[in-house]
């Protein structure tokens, strides 16, 4: 048999071990070893044994087959092979796993031997690693303890009373009465140990609370203490740089918060004491700032008098100028706590916050970062936000998405003007364009189509934007929808409160056509830009030729979506050149609502108030009944009047193919009655004419008191596609219909895809009657 | 309450670990290796608080070891720095002018002082003279025993 290796011979030959292997294997004979020596039974070693072990479990390496030597080291009745045993359950057994409750035996005995030292083991180890039954087991020899034994047991025995209540929370009331004659103990240690087992019983059970304050009278007590430690001469023994015993000090705070937190009586009877601590603790060092903190934090939390508070705020923002960086960021913390209540008080020191944005520590910079944006307000806005604006630029990349984030949503809350607001949000994407939300662009989208006296200044700023830099998916995104909308107000060269400049035309199609063939741009910014482009072939008026070829290019791209876009855009081109048909689809968008069922990401289907829909039912029973190929004229309406056709796309008469027109009367029972009760219904899609394969469905959308938007689906389940399929409607006088742009005109077969179009129907006059549409369709099929 | 207190080198390797919190091994593992990569990941002159998960960390860095502690959302971090502080202090008394190789070697021993000092995640001593005298107790109370097993009986 080798002789063992001391335990620090055996470091030394780990620690020379010069690769992961080697050491490796000088473990495993070492393991090897040890596990022999348990075998042995007694003989002295086994102590240095369990040493070694729990070096090695300390390097990771596994050490389970030590857990039964800890049960039988702590049996034994050396004091050394005790401590170590003991020391060996702390680090290996917890309380998952069988062999801890071999020790609850052990435990018990120890707790009543005769030398202390063994008794603390003992304690030391059931408050670290003592599970539920273990601590029931021995909860009454702990009680035991608390009251009988001397200072040195008695404040190991009160943590682990609050060990227990913190395993077993029932035990609590065992604990209540020993704790209240604690607090009357002369020793530092026990009555630390006595604070933090009030507070736990405290924190645990509102009664037992209620009992400290009033009937215990705790306060006054815990007051007295304070104020001896705070007036208190030079005691050697408790001193930390000139505070006496800051821990005792820092959890009588605590207590008291606990004790005074909404409640007048137990507030006033701290008043004083807090305005003594706030005032004479000296804060150069650590141990005074800890005192001075927890002060505060108590100050803030009860129902203290306002000149308390002003003074815990103003401790705050001395904290703030304060050289240490710790406390700077303690103070923020906790700035951060009090802003919503005290928010005044907090302004005041706005500016030292906004100069910790510029701090280097990132913990710093954070906390700073979160209380500026608590602290914005409309008085400030702007002062705010250009700092916040220059923080954006060199921030680091981990507060990039937040500091966007909270710019938005300062800017809009509190924007004083519409330019402003838009500017704002320019910079922010111009800095910092990859790290927002996606809802930004919609958001931005929908704002710059509100702000109607901005547009001319908006595109300019956007395309200056755009030629600088497109590497910015959301700014371009943006840029290129505004220049697709409004580049005829681009070309006009002039804008009141922007230096003119000349733009071409051709430098917005150069621009745009950089902007598609770039390897910068994600598919969807190609889509902004190809749409834009299309947009502008009816706002300008030379370079339509050069529109076309661009867009008949990508009729053959690879990304399908785009490949799509472009043959549906060819198609407007070729087919239906009409300026009339290609502006109306082109025409400029309406102003966005925000939050409309379109606008958000979610399903549109949404809560619908209508009443109920009727079947349609056929004005002229015998015109549905024609399905034949001609190109019927519109029909008979209420009241015979004339109402005016809405643009919507024409169908072309020629003659040639087989074009079949139905006529469809159409009518949905869609009562637009204002007074009525909104009532949440959810109005299922109707359908509305079903012939031939094509089947056309009404779903409403949305009502509000004076108008109705609901959407036309048409489908085909045929073999073969429908083309140049058009919708038309009218509507009785009263009422005023809007179709806007169908989204396509060809219905592909199988009922693979749809074709869907929006139709607003506005009722200003508020009169309740039964809405009567007509619908014509004209469709080409094969 | 504190849910543990880790000491480690500027190479990440484990020095002392004292868990407050029944965790399971793989666990304490993780946390092990996430605090060290924090920690040393930080730049000289940032402060000593960080955020992980719910707690606040609380380190300091004396010479060649990082002293680590986690803290309950209601712990002040200032006094935290100041048990720290003398946790050193204590380890510095005993083993005189204390340095990486004696916790190194002697880790037990500075398991011994930690327990006088911290238990249940709390302070149980306020005084330092208290403690040292405690330990200084303990360890002869070892020795005579040692003495007395090994001498031969009579």
């Amino acid at each position: 048999m080798t002789p063992s290796v001391r335990l620090q011979e055996m470091i030394r030959v780990i620690r020379s071990a010069r690769t992961q292997g080697e050491e490796r294997g000088i473990i495993q004979r070492e393991c090897a070893d040890i596990r022999s020596q348990f075998r042995q039974g007694d003989n002295g070693e086994r102590s240095h044994s369990l040493a070694k072990l729990l070096y090695v479990h300390m390097l990771g390496y596994p050490a389970h087959f030590g857990q039964m030597e800890c049960v039988r080291l702590i049996a034994s009745p050396r004091y050394s092979e005790k401590r170590i045993g003991y020391l060996g359950a702390m680090m290996l057994l917890d309380e998952k796993q069988d062999a801890s409750l071999l020790i609850t035996n052990s435990i018990k005995n120890d707790l009543s031997h005769s030398s202390q030292y063994v008794q603390s083991l003992a304690l030391c180890t059931l408050a670290c690693m003592g599970s539920a039954e273990m601590c029931r087991d021995l909860a009454p020899e702990i009680e035991r303890l608390l009251r009988a034994s001397h200072s040195y047991i008695k404040k190991k025995a009160t943590l682990c009373a609050v060990h227990i209540i913190r395993k077993v929370p029932e035990l609590a009331e065992l604990f209540t009465p020993s704790a209240r004659t604690l607090l009357s103990e002369k020793n530092h240690g026990v009555l630390h140990g006595a604070v933090v087992l009030i507070t736990e019983l405290c924190e645990r059970n509102p009664d037992t609370l209620v009992q400290f304050r009033k009937v215990i009278q705790a306060v006054p007590e815990l007051v007295q203490i304070m104020k001896g430690l705070v007036t208190s001469s030079y005691s050697p023994e408790h001193n930390v740089a000139g505070i006496s015993d800051p821990f005792l000090q820092v959890r009588i705070l605590r207590l008291l918060r606990i004790l005074g937190h909404n409640n007048d009586t137990a507030s006033d009877a701290m008043n004083d004491l807090l305005a003594q601590v706030a005032t004479n603790t000296d804060s150069s060092k650590t141990a005074g700032s800890a005192v001075l903190y927890e002060t505060v934090l108590t100050i803030m939390d009860i129902n203290s008098e306002s000149g308390l508070r002003v003074l815990a705020v103003n401790i705050l923002g001395r904290f703030l100028l304060n050289n240490d960086r710790n406390i700077r960021y303690i103070s923020m913390t906790s700035l951060q706590k009090i802003v919503q209540t005290d928010h005044n008080a907090v302004q005041r020191h706005r500016g030292t916050i906004v100069d910790c944005l510029k701090d280097q520590d990132t913990s710093v910079k954070r906390r700073a970062l979160e209380l500026s944006l608590a602290l914005v307000s409309a008085v400030n806005i702007r002062s705010m936000m250009k700092e916040l604006l220059i923080f954006l630029s060199v921030c680091p990349p981990e507060l990039r998405s937040q500091t966007a984030s909270g710019i938005f949503n300062a800017a809009e809350r509190y924007s004083p003007s519409k330019r402003w607001h838009i500017d704002t949000i320019l910079h922010v994407l111009t800095t910092a364009g990859g790290d927002v939300r996606d809802e930004t662009v919609p958001n931005l989208i929908q704002l710059i189509t509100t702000a109607s006296e901005l547009h001319c200044y908006t595109v300019h700023k956007l395309y200056r934007a755009l030629i600088k830099d497109i590497a910015q998916q959301s700014l371009v995104q943006v840029a290129c929808w505004c220049i697709g909308e409004y580049g005829d107000l681009l070309l006009k060269g002039e804008c009141e409160e922007i230096e003119p400049v000349q733009v071409t035309e051709d430098d917005i199609l150069d621009a745009l056509e950089t902007v598609l063939q770039s390897h910068m741009s994600s598919p969807a910014t190609r889509g902004f830009a190809l749409t834009a482009t299309m947009k502008l072939s009816t706002r300008i008026t030379d370079n339509v030729d050069r529109i076309r070829s661009i867009v008949s290019i990508y009729g053959s791209c690879i990304d399908l979506e785009l490949q799509q876009r472009a043959v549906e855009y060819n198609a407007l081109f070729k087919k239906y050149d009409h300026m009339r048909y290609r502006s109306a689809v082109l025409e400029r968008m309406p102003v966005m609502d925000k939050n409309s069922p379109g606008h958000t990401n979610g399903d549109t289907s949404g809560e619908i108030k209508e009443p109920d829909t009727s079947k349609p039912k056929p004005v002229e029973a015998g015109l549905l009944s024609e399905p034949a190929s001609q190109v019927c004229d519109l029909l008979d309406l209420l009241g015979g009047t004339d109402t005016p056709l809405q643009p919507s796309p024409a169908p072309t008469s020629t003659p040639t193919t087989t074009s079949s027109a139905d006529l469809l009367n159409l009518l949905g029972g869609l009562e637009i009655t204002p007074g009525e009760k909104f009532k949440d219904i959810y109005i299922p899609t109707v359908s509305v004419y079903e012939k031939n394969g094509l089947s056309l469905k009404i779903q409403c959308d949305k009502q509000t008191e004076t108008e109705v938007t609901v959407t036309l689906i048409a489908s085909n389940s045929t073999q073969n596609d429908i083309t140049n399929f058009t919708l038309q409607a009218a509507v009785p006088k009263s009422v005023q219909l809007q179709m806007k742009a169908p989204s396509g005109n060809v219905i592909p077969a199988h009922g693979l895809g749809q074709v869907t179009q929006t139709v607003l129907l506005n009722n200003p006059n508020k009169a309740s009657l039964p809405c009567f549409r007509f619908v014509q369709l004209s469709f080409l099929l094969n | 309450m504190m849910h543990f207190l880790l000491l480690f080198s500027r190479q990440g390797k484990l020095r002392l670990q004292k868990w407050f919190l029944p965790l399971p091994e793989r666990e304490r593992k993780k946390i092990v290796k996430d605090m060290t990569t924090m920690v040393l990941a930080r730049k000289p002159r940032t402060c000593n608080f960080l955020h992980w998960k719910d707690l606040k960390i609380v380190y300091k860095r004396y010479a060649s070891l990082y002293f680590c502690c986690a803290l309950e959302n209601q712990d002040n971090e200032l006094l935290a720095l100041e048990i720290l502080h003398r946790y050193v202090e204590l380890l510095d008394k005993y083993f005189g002018n204390v340095c990486e190789l004696d916790i190194i070697f002697n880790f037990e021993k500075a398991y011994f002082i930690l327990d006088e000092l911290l238990m249940g995640g709390e302070i149980q001593e306020t005084s330092k003279l208290s403690i040292v005298k405690s330990i200084e107790a303990s360890d002869m109370l070892q020795e005579t025993m040692e003495e007395y097993i090994s001498k031969p009986a009579f």
